[in-house]
């Protein structure tokens, strides 16, 4: 089998779109992608979006997305798994190729998440629980996080401010990428003094909710063109895992174990072990998530994943490089784009084009989307392959 | 209106009615007819006690809609006696102060209004600090 290939790749800015329609959003990564790719044209295309539905009162988004990207006539489909959607959709074009059925496939993450505020948009998040039990009671997608996250800081004696260095790392990398909704750093002070969300969980625990596009052309090796413009990413490995929906489910509230299954899986199939990863692009939907993907992943001990944050390891030049170009903290969490835009920064770095946040020598990347508290976990694993 | 999404968990919402595996004896919540621990069938009705302690707790002031009349509101995990989890606001708190490891007992509240003044107000459980004998206080 031909090796999968990153072809092509296209992002809009993140952010609170007024203005943007999630159409046109969609259009507008669509088209980069297809332009980067250098003209290559789709056969099938996976969309992966949470929310639509409900917030912009848009369904059938395969047909919506193929119809104002000049593509129609092209198989199109959704793909939702809440968070994990966009890593969803990447797995759904990855098997196409795979298969041998489709020789090029389009994976378009995109979420419009300002098309409503307030109480409407805490229910539509709520709606990725366990709606009879869990969404009923009042909760909330940070309240669940929260309660993660107290118990976490009272089984491993967490001091106040441990998670800060997940904030400050993300902000940190979001000031070199022109694409991040904050592009600026930010100190500790600022984390320290910020109004608590849901006890212990605070603003900078949180990431912001946002609007965006992020577009991926998946190819086999043998089907680019003769004068392919950029270094080959492939795709090594993938896997998917889920877990319990209820975080009350869970045998132990600490582990997340569909992240763990999904690396392990992807690792298997890429023929890696987690030293060949030069950098991972975690899905810090809020910075005890980020701390719980690290320890299932295996980059860190149980219950010592913040502190790598807290010793400046994750940053661009630290020992294990995580959310190079601002992760979900500051980048901005764009809902179900969320994977594909992990997906097109990881296969930027890899292409050497990073620019200030370029780092050094890197062969391989690990990309990894949650949908809720890791319920469902994608991992991806990427590399660059030098001819 | 959503009547009979309600309406079916009513044995649930009002009397914490759960499983147990006949197989291996784990009491289940919410039903599932399989067992987790197992895998056997497990469709044998279970009334849990409602007792149970806190696991974890936070306060919501940014809620969904049907509960933003309520904020703040404290929210749990409640590890109940029998075994299950399960996820409930905390109520009648006064000014006692929440934590890890106290006693709670189930009681049955309006947990969300469905819309209008024509919406269902839908009722279930919450939990509340377990009553004692004054004696034992």
């Amino acid at each position: 089998m031909s090796d999968v290939i990153l072809a092509g790749i296209g992002q809009t800015e993140v952010g609170e779109h007024w203005d943007r329609s999630l159409r046109s959003l969609a259009a507008e990564a669509v088209r980069q992608a297809l332009s980067d790719s250098g003209g290559l044209r789709p056969q099938a295309l996976f969309v992966g979006n949470m929310f639509a539905p409900i917030l912009s009162r848009q369904a059938h988004l395969g047909a919506l997305v193929a119809d104002f990207s000049d593509l129609t006539g092209v198989e199109a489909v959704t793909v939702e798994a809440a968070g994990a959607s966009g890593g969803a959709a990447l797995r759904q074009g990855y098997l196409a190729i795979q298969s041998g059925l489709v020789d090029v496939a389009l994976v378009v993450g995109v979420e419009k998440m300002t098309d409503q505020v307030g109480f409407g948009v805490e229910e539509a998040l709520a709606t990725t629980t366990d709606s009879d039990y869990e969404a009923v009671a009042g909760l909330t997608l940070a309240a669940q996080a929260a309660l993660v996250m107290r118990r976490y800081m009272t089984e491993y004696r967490v001091p106040a401010d441990g998670f800060a260095g997940f904030a400050l790392t993300a902000h940190a990398h979001g000031a070199g990428n022109k694409f991040a909704m904050f592009q600026k750093a930010i100190k500790p002070e600022t984390y320290a003094r910020a109004e608590m969300v849901c006890e212990p969980l605070n603003l900078f625990d949180v990431a912001p909710n946002a609007d965006g596009a992020a577009a991926v052309l998946l190819t086999r090796r043998d089907l680019l063109s003769k004068n392919f413009q950029h270094p080959l990413v492939r795709i090594a490995g993938a896997g998917v895992a889920t877990d319990t929906l209820a975080l009350h489910d869970r045998a132990d509230l600490l582990w997340f174990d569909a992240a763990h299954l999904a690396t392990a899986r992807a690792l298997k199939q890429a023929g890696a072990s987690l030293d060949a990863i030069d950098f991972f692009e975690y899905h810090d939907s809020f910075s005890i998530y980020a701390a719980l993907s690290l320890e299932a992943n295996g980059f860190a001990q149980r219950g010592v994943g913040w502190k790598l944050a807290a010793e400046g390891a994750l940053a661009l030049n630290g020992k294990f490089p995580c959310a190079t170009m601002g992760g979900l903290k500051a980048r901005g969490f764009a809902g179900g784009a969320t994977g594909v835009y992990q997906a097109v920064e990881a296969a930027t770095q890899l292409r050497g084009a990073a620019g200030k946040n370029q780092l050094n020598g890197v062969q391989m990347g690990m990309i990894q989307s949650l949908g809720g508290p890791a319920s469902t976990a994608v991992t991806h694993i990427l590399e660059r392959i030098d001819i | 209106m959503e009547i009979s999404r309600h309406w079916r968990l009513k044995q649930q919402r009002y009397a914490l009615v759960g499983e147990v595996c006949p197989h291996c004896d784990v009491k289940i919540f919410p039903p599932r007819d399989v067992c987790p621990v197992c895998g056997g069938e497990a469709k044998t009705t279970f009334a849990f006690s409602g007792k149970g302690e806190v696991f974890s707790y936070t306060t919501i002031y940014e809620a969904p809609t049907g509960y933003d009349q309520t904020v703040p509101y404290t929210i749990a995990l409640v590890k109940l006696d029998e075994g299950p989890m399960i996820t409930a606001q905390l109520t009648d708190l006064g000014e006692q102060p929440v934590e890890i490891g106290m006693p709670v007992e189930m009681v049955t509240r309006k947990l969300r209004n469905d819309g209008d003044e024509r919406g269902v107000i839908v009722y279930g459980y919450k939990f509340r600090p377990a009553w004692k004998m004054p004696s034992q206080a």
